[in-house]
């Protein structure tokens, strides 16, 4: 049944649980549906995830994770109108399953009761628009002066904002104008083992964000993963389907999740390569999304090309630190003489591995490196484009913002892109993923990097 | 690659206060340390306060008047927690504080004020010891007996609280100010109810709703203007325990400034605000040492090697990761947040190491009360433990907070004096048994 969900989305989907009162929770039916239902039942009410919303710390219009979550999941039922609409202000962060203690999906449990909402009440144009990266990407790249001077065009913001709902303020990318994928085609694939002394293969899954908007830094990966000794394989690949997903678009962010799946497991990712071979990917949000959020939140646990992607796929700093640990990680770093912030996205929280990234950072000498205690940067990837919502992003990140410019940090090093556009775009500061600084410390630096290929 | 492993010195599971402070210990003495916890642990449900021993069981009472005003019927109130100790370990030789000694207790209170005043929040400081309980009211008009508390608590002690005007508001519906002010005249407090109409812009404020609204100084304002009209003289004010969560000793002392005269926080039901600063204040201190915080990182099991665990096995998203360490310091909790259980079979287990038990009522023998706070034999249960602090089960694993045997935290009014004590304690036992300690560690960096 699971393996089925796709093209015909959510008819099919409630019309098989008809008889359920609770079809909101079972969209995609199955054992594994019944353990986020069941997870429900934990909820004890202790509020602990009520203390971390960033979002409900912010405005009324969302009153919070429990309340939402748990305690209206009740009152969803089969075939009866959502009278309870607040649940479109969760910005799906996940702080709230990351804290609590009883282990209820309650992040999960929104997103699903999001979507439901969406398919009642419509999706605005403006959310089927900036849900699609891979689209707004091919169409963007060629035009990048154009497209980009259009994007910094106040007017043209303004009217997109009126017509659209894309606020005019909202920190939107801009194209690079040329694409990571072509880069790595171009450069013949990956360099020959013989040439790099490759060990091992690993399977880079560089999403959209690097494909169309910081092309760089997979540039940055590939190259950082080769003098690692790694073998990098690059299959084709298009958006992982998370901004649909938090949009509650989910039969479009099946088909492009699993398409992702299909693409990282086939011939030219994981079957090509070595038994055990790992996927990493620099985008933390979309690497969560392939290891649990696919499965838990659209309901495709046992489609048997993404359970094999979800077990296999690492973030970047949770792979090196990895290979720290181990002893295999080189640690011939240059020094750093600056100050940098390090802020750990809710996203990579989400992951449950801490925040690798400080004990990379403090491998490199010199680099004097501030964590910030402050959870959210508001953005969420698309959320804080909302024109009704961003105001709402922009003061959920306010405490983050504001450590940043007490920090004395000259940059802010933060594994998420869209994260990271929201506090360049809220601080001035600018900011990198953690292994930009790794990269330049290892001596990788180039001037072409941000140029183009 | 295989499966995923990580090494450090000490792992410690669970990130309540006594996880934290074992963790804080070991890192601040130099060991490379990481908590991992399935969420966030039971700071946010408690008070705040420190209590050490409230109640002495009716084993450890001298024939004394019964004095508890909840209505339990064994236990007797403890003034002087120092004095009351010795009494305690004589009648109940495996108490979590014979193990830990009253050494490490003293030593734990000591520490924690101190970590208070070099934590985030400017001034915020905690008062007390082992001298004696402060008698502190709870929202329900009792009084509750703690040893070391956060200064905005200090000025409810009922043995120096003479009149008191009980602050709520119709638009908190947690704390009622009515409830609170009868119950509390009942123990000789000149208390009133008062009511002040506050405005929050949602309609299910709370507490939390209210510390974040009184961070701010024109809201404070605004709430000393209706409230001065309303007072009498030489009366001191109570607030629901919601005083501000960045600042607290600022807004605490402006409300004691701008209202001419002492005011205290009670306890409400969760979340609770005291909690999240301690909170703050752990996971800040452990991050000033170096120390590693993952959250949402559930331990599921352990590999054995031989008589020692080699690593615990994580649930992250997507993979099974595994964290080898030297030393484990198992602060999961107990009943209350899972980490031991008892099935509908009436078999007990120890979820997270699979480590056995002891302190189970044997086969016949009676669980449970028929009172609810009677003493319920089943509440003793905890790891078995060996020497001190350790396991029995295997050489290397702590036990330290509400996992570990033989105490009746609710009952005795030591919930957090046995984690605090323990916590610290077997950040102790590590560092000695596996030479953890290191020249103290350049920090990961400053914090904000």
């Amino acid at each position: 049944m699971r393996g089925a969900v796709g093209a015909e989305g959510e008819d099919q989907l409630v019309s098989a649980t008809a008889d359920s009162p609770h079809d909101a929770l079972r969209v995609g039916g199955g054992p594994l549906d019944e353990l986020l239902r069941g997870s429900l039942d934990h909820c004890v009410k202790c509020t602990i995830c009520e203390t971390a919303c960033p979002v409900a710390a912010v405005t009324p219009l969302f009153p919070g994770p429990k309340y939402v979550g748990p305690q209206a999941e009740r009152f969803r039922v089969a075939r009866e109108p959502v009278a309870e609409w607040s649940v479109d202000y969760c910005s799906g962060c996940g702080i709230c399953s990351t804290v609590c203690p009883q282990g209820v999906k309650i992040a999960e449990l929104n997103a699903r009761a999001r979507a439901r909402l969406k398919r009642q009440r419509g999706v605005p144009l403006r959310d089927r628009i900036i849900t699609r990266p891979t689209l707004l990407g091919r169409l963007g790249t060629p035009l990048a002066p154009l497209a980009n001077a259009a994007l910094a065009s106040r007017p043209l913001r303004i009217l997109a904002e009126k017509t659209l709902g894309v606020h005019r303020d909202a920190p939107l990318p801009r194209f690079a104008g040329w694409r990571f994928s072509r880069w790595a085609r171009a450069r013949g694939g990956t360099l020959s083992p013989a040439r790099t002394g490759a060990r091992r293969q690993i399977v880079y899954f560089h999403g959209c964000g690097t494909e169309y908007y910081e092309p760089w830094e997979g540039r940055r990966m590939v190259e950082l993963l080769e003098h690692l000794g790694f073998e990098v394989l690059v299959p084709p690949q298009d958006c992982c389907g998370l901004p649909l997903q938090s949009s509650g678009l989910f039969p479009d962010a099946r088909r492009a999740v699993l398409r992702l799946a299909r693409s990282l497991a086939g011939p030219g990712g994981l079957a090509a390569a070595g038994e055990q071979t790992l996927i990493v990917g620099n985008a933390t949000s979309c690497t969560l999304m392939l290891k649990r959020e696919a499965l838990e939140i659209l309901g495709l646990a046992g489609n048997p090309e993404l359970e094999l992607v979800s077990q296999r796929t690492y973030d970047i700093c949770e792979l090196l630190l990895e290979l720290h640990h181990r002893g295999e990680l080189r640690t011939d770093l240059q020094p750093l003489e600056e100050t940098v912030a390090y802020h750990a996205p809710c996203q990579q929280q989400g992951h449950g591995i801490g925040k690798p990234a400080l004990e990379l950072l403090a491998l490199i000498p010199g680099l004097e490196v501030r964590e910030l205690s402050a959870r959210c940067c508001g953005i969420a990837g698309t959320y804080g484009l909302k024109a009704e919502k961003h105001q709402i992003a922009l003061d959920a990140g306010r405490e983050l913002f504001e450590q940043v410019e007490r920090s004395g940090a000259t940059s802010v090093a933060c594994d998420s892109d869209t994260c990271r556009w929201q506090i360049t775009r809220a601080t001035g500061r600018p900011a990198h993923h953690p292994i930009d600084y790794l990269y330049r410390a290892w001596g990788l630096e180039r001037s072409v990097a941000r140029n183009g290929p | 690659m295989s499966a995923a492993e990580l090494g450090y010195d000490a792992v410690v599971i669970g990130a309540g206060t006594a996880g934290l402070t074992a963790a804080c210990r070991l890192a601040e003495e130099g060991a490379r340390v990481c908590v991992l916890a399935k969420g966030i642990g039971c700071t946010h449900l408690a008070a705040g306060t420190v209590d050490v021993l409230g109640y002495l069981p009716e084993a450890a009472a001298e024939p004394a008047p019964r004095q508890r005003p909840t209505g339990g019927p064994t236990a007797a109130l403890v003034r002087e927690p120092a004095a009351a100790l010795p009494r305690l370990l004589a009648a109940l030789p495996e108490h979590p504080y014979a193990r830990t000694g009253r050494a490490a207790l003293e030593e734990a209170l000591a520490w924690l004020a101190r970590t208070v005043l070099a934590g985030p929040l400017p001034g915020y400081r905690y008062l007390g010891g082992l001298e004696r309980n402060r008698l502190l009211p709870t929202a329900l008009g009792g009084l509750r007996p703690s040893a070391l508390i956060p200064e905005t608590f200090a000025a409810g002690d009922a043995s120096a609280l003479r009149r008191v005007a009980i602050v709520g508001s119709p638009a908190l519906r947690d704390f009622h100010p009515r409830l609170c002010a009868e119950n509390l005249r009942r123990t000789g407090v000149q208390a009133r109810p008062l009511s002040v109409p506050l405005e929050f812009d949602r309609a299910d404020a709370s507490t939390l709703t209210l510390a974040r609204r009184l961070d701010d100084r024109a809201f404070r304002a605004r709430l000393c203007a209706e409230l001065t009209p309303l007072l009498r003289d030489e009366e001191q004010v109570a607030l629901p325990a919601a005083l501000g969560l960045r600042d607290p000793h600022a807004v605490w002392s402006d409300l004691e400034r701008r209202l001419g005269r002492a005011v205290f926080e009670i306890p409400t039901l969760p979340p609770s605000v005291p909690g999240m600063r301690l909170f703050e204040i752990l996971s800040s201190a452990l991050r000033r040492a170096g120390g590693r915080l993952a959250l949402g990182a559930e331990v599921i099991g352990a590999q054995r090697r031989g008589a020692r665990v080699h690593s615990v096995s994580v649930r992250a998203a997507g993979h099974e990761r595994r964290y080898a360490a030297e030393v484990f310091v198992l602060a999961s909790g107990g009943l209350a947040s899972g980490a031991i259980e008892l099935d509908s079979r009436w078999r007990a287990s120890e979820r997270v190491l699979g480590l056995a038990l002891e302190g189970l009522p044997s086969a016949g023998e009676r669980r449970f009360s028929p009172d609810y706070f009677g003493e319920h034999p089943f509440a003793r249960v905890g790891v078995a433990l060996g020497p001190q602090l350790w396991a029995r089960e295997v050489e290397n694993v702590l036990v330290a907070g509400a996992a570990l045997p033989g105490a009746l935290p609710w009952r005795e009014g030591s919930g957090e004096g046995i984690a605090l004590a323990s916590g610290y304690r077997a950040a102790q036992l590590a560092i000695e048994a596996a030479g953890l300690a290191r020249p103290a560690r350049s920090p990961a960096g400053a914090v904000l």
